[in-house]
């Protein structure tokens, strides 16, 4: 046994080859010794051994079954309800909420993805993140109306009536907030204790069915002139940002599904901007108006924020796409190692530019890489999940991931990343993170 | 490695021809927006931009715009909209603080166009009642910003024309990435 997972070594410190995890692969007629090697928080692998069946006797008369079965199968069960929710047992499974300015301003904030406690690449509708800067509007369907003026040859005006009659398309996105990760950036010269939700959770994947804005656009007739966008929001603060046509006319979506069901409030019901790959703030929440213009109208939200400052003083401005980048959901902040032994690193990568075409893993603290299996099709601006079999030998060891993408772009080490830009920048931080494994099985944030 | 590559190439350049047909193009609109005349938008076109068009009638100063400030954001921006401890943003100080180790960024040291003031806080601010301060008013608390960071003087008029000619500060202090980089 033990031989072969030496064998099976693809980097230091125990990083195994993906076949280990495979039917008839490595560990073929020994892997009842690692009953649950995928768990992270509650079972151990002794638990699993010491496990004793009850003794099963039913075969005589005067016995019913009840005694040596699970209540769950002796009373009859809750009755049907018109929307699902979580297991009860789930119900510590939440966003995680960060109010920058308390009781001030409460609806400024953000509500995080509890990525920890998470898999795949789809997240659910409930669990999105949030990033509103004066709280979620109610908006009437009914009322709501969606104007397209400026630059064009016709300014129109839609209903979601009308709009119900357009053509849809689907599509995997990610959504990501420019200031995901800032527990990585520059606001912090030391790294900060969280979960791996509150470090990267500002990011989440999901399939939006839209109308493409450029069947909007054409329709309103563009004239040469016009060469950006202003979409604007209508909630109370009024967000409103600046977007190069060219990209409006690419990929943009008018989204109204979010994995199947209309948006939620939080994503912008009952409409939504949606960008592909660009930072979340420009794909607008209940989006009234695009006006088109010549340059861009330099927002609040364009040149206060969302702009990044580097250390000569300048600001790199519209820096719009989302970086590479990924991130080890599991063994993560967040959660507690449960013994020396084989477990399945997972996580998830995505890039603004396009597809993950690899993800490496370091369980040395970037000193030797092993590629992790991407599983599934890696989908063009979308949530990738990787994983790779990791043997924790029980030592101190410092896990990092790191991803490409199919335009080329590498994640940084976060010393690297950190010196393009000044003290306290915390947008785009896409630098490799490290979590730390202590002895007593702790994870933890570290810079190194 | 090299196996992995081999199985990708070809999915990458199938995935690319499949996306271009997919979005745009092919799919064909019922056209049923409804016209609407472009005379009759004012009330939907908040937004101004650098030039400083659509811009309303109306205007003030630093002193009327004192009176606005103490009454509407004083309690969240503090003194002189100097901020403070558990306060929202600082509008004013940091300019040539840029550079430093400690850099402020404010309306006065960082935002580059003095439009975006007056758009932002007449459709965001106050923060507890959006959209409830007259245009006059708007002009009056801007100024009264601009005031207070030395970029005009006590009884500068802000107005229509006066406020696009403004110049900040840090006007030429970014680099834009898009278009001239295209990195889509
Ligand atoms: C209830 C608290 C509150 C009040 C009152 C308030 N503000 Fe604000 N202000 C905020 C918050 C919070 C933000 C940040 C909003 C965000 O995150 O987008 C802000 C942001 C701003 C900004 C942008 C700052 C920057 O550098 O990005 C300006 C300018 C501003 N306020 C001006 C005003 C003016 C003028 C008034 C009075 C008419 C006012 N505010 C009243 C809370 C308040």
């Amino acid at each position: 046994m033990r031989s072969e997972l030496e064998a099976s070594l693809v980097a230091k410190n125990g990083l195994l080859d993906r076949r280990l995890f495979m039917k008839g692969g490595l560990l073929a007629g020994s892997i009842a010794v690692f009953a649950k090697p995928g768990r992270v928080d509650d079972t151990s692998t002794e638990a699993a051994i010491n496990y004793e069946a009850p003794v099963f006797d039913v075969q005589s008369a005067s016995q019913s079954i009840g005694a040596f079965l699970p209540d769950s199968m002796k009373t009859p069960g809750a009755i049907f309800r018109g929307y699902g929710k979580p297991a009860g047992a789930e119900s510590s499974v939440q966003r995680i909420i960060l109010q920058p300015y308390g009781d001030l301003a409460p609806g400024a904030g953000i509500a995080m993805t509890p990525l920890q406690s998470l898999e795949g690449t789809i997240t659910p509708n409930g669990l999105h993140f949030e990033r509103s800067h004066n709280g979620r509007p109610t908006i009437n369907p009914d009322e709501h109306e969606f104007l397209i003026h400026g630059l064009v040859q016709q300014p129109l005006k839609f209903s979601m009536d009308i709009l119900s009659r357009y053509p849809l398309i689907s599509r995997n996105y990610f959504i990501e907030c420019a200031g995901n990760s800032f527990f990585n950036s520059n606001l912090f010269s030391e790294a900060t204790q969280v979960s791996v939700g509150m470090i990267h959770g500002l990011v989440s994947g999901a399939e939006w069915t839209g109308i493409p804005l450029s069947i909007l656009l054409d329709e309103a007739g563009l004239l040469p002139e016009g060469k950006w966008i202003l979409a604007e929001g209508a909630d109370s603060a009024g967000m409103s940002r600046s977007i190069p046509l060219g990209k409006a006319m690419d990929d943009a979506i008018i989204a109204i599904y979010q994995n199947g069901e209309m948006l939620r409030p939080e994503q912008g019901y009952p409409m939504r901007l949606l960008l592909p790959g660009f930072e979340g703030n420009m794909s607008v929440k209940w989006l009234r108006r695009i006006k088109v213009t010549s340059n861009p109208t330099y927002t609040k939200d364009e040149t206060s924020k969302y702009s990044d400052l580097m250390p000569d003083g300048m600001a790199r401005q519209f820096t719009y796409t989302m970086g590479v980048k990924s991130t080890i959901t599991r063994p993560a902040g967040g959660l507690v190692m449960n013994g020396p032994g084989l477990y399945e690193i997972s996580g998830l990568a995505w890039s603004g530019s396009g597809k993950i075409i690899k993800v490496e893993v370091s369980a040395d603290g970037g000193t030797t890489w092993a590629a992790a299996a991407l599983d599934g099709e890696p989908l063009t601006r979308a949530l990738t999940r990787f994983r790779i079999p990791w043997k924790w030998d029980g030592l101190p060891t410092l896990l990092q991931s790191r991803a490409t993408d199919e335009a080329g772009n590498t994640q940084l080490r976060r010393d690297v990343w950190s010196a393009q830009y000044a003290e306290g920048q915390l947008y785009h931080c896409n630098a490799i993170q490290t979590w730390s494994i202590a002895r007593n099985g702790e994870v933890t944030n570290v810079f190194i | 490695m090299s196996l992995f590559k081999n199985f990708r190439l070809p999915v990458f350049f199938i995935g690319f021809i499949f996306s271009g047909v997919a979005l745009g193009g092919e799919l064909q609109g019922p056209k049923l927006g409804v016209p609407v005349e472009a005379g009759t938008l004012s009330g939907w076109d908040i937004s101004i931009g650098p030039d400083g068009r659509g811009l309303p009638d109306g205007e003030g100063d630093s002193r009327s715009g004192f009176t606005v400030f103490t009454e509407r954001c004083l309690r969240c921006h503090g003194q002189r909209g100097a901020g403070g401890l558990g306060l929202a943003d600082p509008l004013v100080g940091g300019i040539g603080s840029l550079a430093t180790d400690e850099p402020l960024k404010t309306v006065g040291s960082y935002w580059p166009y003095a439009t975006t003031i007056f758009d932002y806080i007449r459709r965001a601010m106050p923060y507890d009642a959006p959209a409830s301060l007259t245009n006059s008013e708007v002009y009056a608390v801007t100024a009264y910003i601009l005031a207070q960071n030395g970029i005009i003087g006590e009884v500068d008029a802000i107005n229509a024309v006066t406020l696009p000619m403004v110049r900040m500060p840090n006007r030429d202090g970014f680099v834009m990435f898009w278009p001239e980089e295209d990195r889509k």
